[in-house]
């Protein structure tokens, strides 16, 4: 039987099709774990990112609101204006606080020691008379009258409200008394404690009181700064992109140039602010903690991630588009400026929108430059001496005060909100712009 | 010692293939390269890429009012030698021409020259269709708003329309100037392209296998157009098509590695090649 025939079993011939399906129960299992393995990286970077937020918006959202105390002020003339001119002058320099006391010692008469009276006071912030001064400068028909005003809380008094110093602790380790915490329910059944929305956050520069604290001071600072940095890094980042990958001849200078910017694109950023301390202010003398130097420094951080993503843009314009210029006569700038620039924009501000969005977030550096100072004022040019958001939030972390913790939180928020906006803007421009040839 | 290793390597790798062209410089063209009234005329033209020599020592005459078609296996330098002729090699790093590339007598890689007004006389088609990604009107009006060809707005969309018209494109796209040229079907995008290059009035056209990348209804529709330009415009045409080649020319030029290896009138050229090479080409032995 070694002679095979028609009907015989033939020797196994494996086919193609055998062989492929014999694999493919190990190609699928394959594919199927790593399919599982994405899916549990993605979730498990999203949980970090939940968590995070759940952490800062848990802590911080409380932030955005204030305890106001009502009390029922008596703007006696003869204390504020004696002589009844109603001058500015006056007006502004007459004691607010004597007002404010009065109201207080008459919510609570059976108060008369004088380390009793001294923790009443201490109730009301010690920035309450400066926005009663401003409504009286306001509207000064107010003197003569008694008004129901709405006082700014000390930030303890706000804490205990919020319920973030709790009531029921024992006495020694609370940081309000039970005499305080008397007064506190005491109002709080008049309804005259209230939350309301905290404007002072956004409007006023930091203080030591962390109920007059604000964002408005440091918001300010990194919007001069960003806004340098941008004018400066974004043109001259695009003109180098440009020189470099368009113009310049391909020899070793313009590689070593090459190797050099995106080394200084991983330079650590703290460096960046030696730099500018040792050249911009001590050898140039530019003035300490302002935007200006903040500005120059995050240019020379910015520029290395600038000229990359200008250049990658401006690689990915086909050359055909050039050769078409050049061919109907267009000289090498025409074609430059009238079709590789536009193509590459968006590339091109997308990666100064990033490099922006690393220079907000940006501290280290900026602590070298003196940025770090504690500034009361709002900026109101860029050579102010200033600081900004994330050295605002690094400055408040550091704060004992328990009414700085939420601040913090409420900082980073808004930090983040601006990061997040502004890489929605990056990606909606890459969006937009994006063009199929 | 200003003279590095690597500068002076390169010189010598130079020298050396100079020395090696010579030696192939024997191979000598087969037929009459000349036109009898020439807008270009090239003569012993080299080209470099660094060190290596893609062209060796080419001479042809491209005339008024004809097509010239450059035919041979790819790589033997076609493109090459079309694009020295609007100096579109001068944005190629490390590519050198030598020799002499006249238009209506004036050397075009004389020193003083500015390339830009050159290309604008002698306008080029590329292989891909490649419209700016603007709108149909902008890509033809492009050309002459930079060389300040048209006066006025009236001026520029008369020259518009003309320039589509002699395309054979406008009455396809005259409801739709301001669509985006990049949306035209590639036919329409190539006839778009000799569109903008004739809106500045060039004398010479190159064309670089314009028809490769179309399907033969359009490629046929290209043809015809390129046989009515040839009223107004010298024409030189690379092609891979040897049928078009016999379609659109009148001389035809056979290229092999980097040499000019004959030129001759097409039917002759085609029926009757004088060169080995060349008949292997034609007759599909080679290539
Ligand atoms: N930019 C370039 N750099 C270096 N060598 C090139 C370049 N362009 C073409 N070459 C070389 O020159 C020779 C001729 O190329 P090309 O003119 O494109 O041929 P064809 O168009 O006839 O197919 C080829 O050997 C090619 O490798
Ligand atoms: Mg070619």
């Amino acid at each position: 039987m070694s002679k095979p025939t028609l009907n015989a079993p033939q020797a196994p011939v494996r086919r193609t099709i055998d062989i492929v399906n014999a694999s493919l129960k190990r190609r699928h299992a394959q594919e199927r774990r790593f399919r599982r393995i994405g899916a549990i990286a993605v979730a498990l970077g999203l949980a970090f990112v939940v968590l995070l937020f759940a952490d800062i918006v848990g802590k911080g959202y409380t932030a955005f609101q204030q305890t106001y105390l009502q009390l029922p002020i008596e703007l006696s003339a003869e204390k504020i204006d004696p002589a009844g001119t109603r001058e500015p002058e006056t007006l502004s320099t007459a004691d607010y606080m004597a007002p404010i006391r009065a109201a207080l010692r008459q919510q609570f008469p059976e108060v008369t020691e004088r380390r009793e009276l001294r923790q009443l006071y201490s109730m009301v912030s010690v920035g309450a008379p400066q926005f009663l001064r401003e409504q009286v400068m306001e509207n000064p028909d107010l003197i003569g009258t008694t008004q129901e005003v709405w006082v700014l809380a000390d930030d303890d008094i706000d804490m205990l409200v919020k319920g973030q110093i709790d009531r029921h602790a024992p006495e020694e380790s609370r940081r309000v008394n039970d005499r305080m915490l008397g007064w506190v329910e005491h109002l709080e059944e008049q309804g005259r404690i209230e939350k309301r929305f905290n404007t002072i956050f956004f409007t006023q520069g930091t203080s030591r009181e962390p109920e007059l604290a604000g964002i408005a001071g440091a918001l300010m600072g990194s919007f001069y700064t960003l806004l340098l940095t941008l004018i400066l890094s974004f043109p001259i980042g695009v003109g180098a992109a440009l020189y470099l990958e368009e113009f310049a001849p391909k020899n070793r200078w313009t590689d070593l140039i090459e190797v050099n910017v995106n080394n200084l694109a991983a330079v650590p950023s703290i460096v960046f602010g030696l730099l500018g301390l040792a050249v911009f202010i001590g050898f140039f003398g530019a003035p300490r903690s302002t935007p200006l130097v903040a500005a120059l420094v995050m240019t020379l951080m910015t520029l290395p991630t600038i000229i990359i993503a200008s250049r990658v843009a401006l690689k990915s314009v086909p050359p055909s588009i050039r050769e078409a210029a050049l061919g109907v006569g267009a000289s090498p700038l025409q074609t430059q400026f009238h079709h590789v620039l536009p193509l590459a924009l968006p590339g091109m501000l997308t990666g100064a929108i990033i490099g922006m969005a690393r220079a907000l977030g940006e501290t280290a550096p900026l602590l070298m430059i003196g940025m770090i100072a504690f500034i009361v004022d709002i900026p109101s040019g860029f050579t102010d001496a200033a600081t900004v958001l994330p050295v605002q939030i690094f400055l408040w972390a550091d704060s004992p005060e328990r009414g700085f913790v939420e601040r913090t939180s409420a900082a980073i928020i808004v930090l983040l909100a601006f990061l997040f906006l502004m890489n929605l803007v990056a990606v909606l421009l890459r969006r937009r712009f994006e063009r199929r040839w | 010692m200003n003279i590095t290793v690597d500068e002076m390597e390169k010189m010598t790798g130079a020298m050396s293939s100079a020395e090696l062209a010579s030696e192939r410089h024997s191979r000598t063209t087969v037929g009459d390269f000349t036109a009898a009234d020439p807008r270009m005329t090239c003569r012993n033209v080299d080209v470099w890429y660094g060190s290596k020599q893609a062209i060796n020592g080419v001479s042809l005459d491209i005339g008024k009012n004809e097509v010239v078609s450059m035919i041979g296996p790819s790589g033997c330098g076609k493109s090459t030698f079309l694009r020295c002729l609007n100096r579109m090699n001068d944005t190629i790093d490390g590519c050198r021409v030598t020799g002499s590339i006249q238009l209506d007598g004036q050397e075009i890689y004389d020193k003083s020259l500015d390339p830009v007004p050159l290309r604008a006389q002698v306008g080029m088609v590329f292989q891909k269709p490649n419209p700016f990604p603007k709108s149909i009107y902008e890509n033809v009006a492009y050309g002459p708003r930079i060389h300040g060809l048209t006066n006025s707005k009236a001026e520029l969309d008369e020259l518009v329309e003309s320039s589509l018209e002699k395309a054979g494109l406008w009455k396809e796209v005259k409801d739709r100037l301001d669509q985006p040229g990049t949306g035209l079907s590639g036919g329409q995008q190539q006839r778009l392209c000799i569109a903008r290059t004739i809106a500045v009035s060039p004398e010479v056209i190159l064309m670089d296998e314009p028809c490769s990348a179309l399907d033969p209804i359009a490629t046929a529709i290209i043809e015809e157009l390129i046989d009515e330009l040839r009223a107004n415009y010298s024409i030189a045409i690379v092609t891979h098509s040897m049928q078009q080649a016999a379609r659109v020319s009148q001389r035809t030029a056979y290229f092999h590695l980097g040499d000019l290896i004959e030129v001759g009138e097409t039917n002759q050229i085609f029926t009757n090649p004088q060169h080995r090479l060349t008949e292997d080409y034609i007759t599909g032995r080679f290539g």
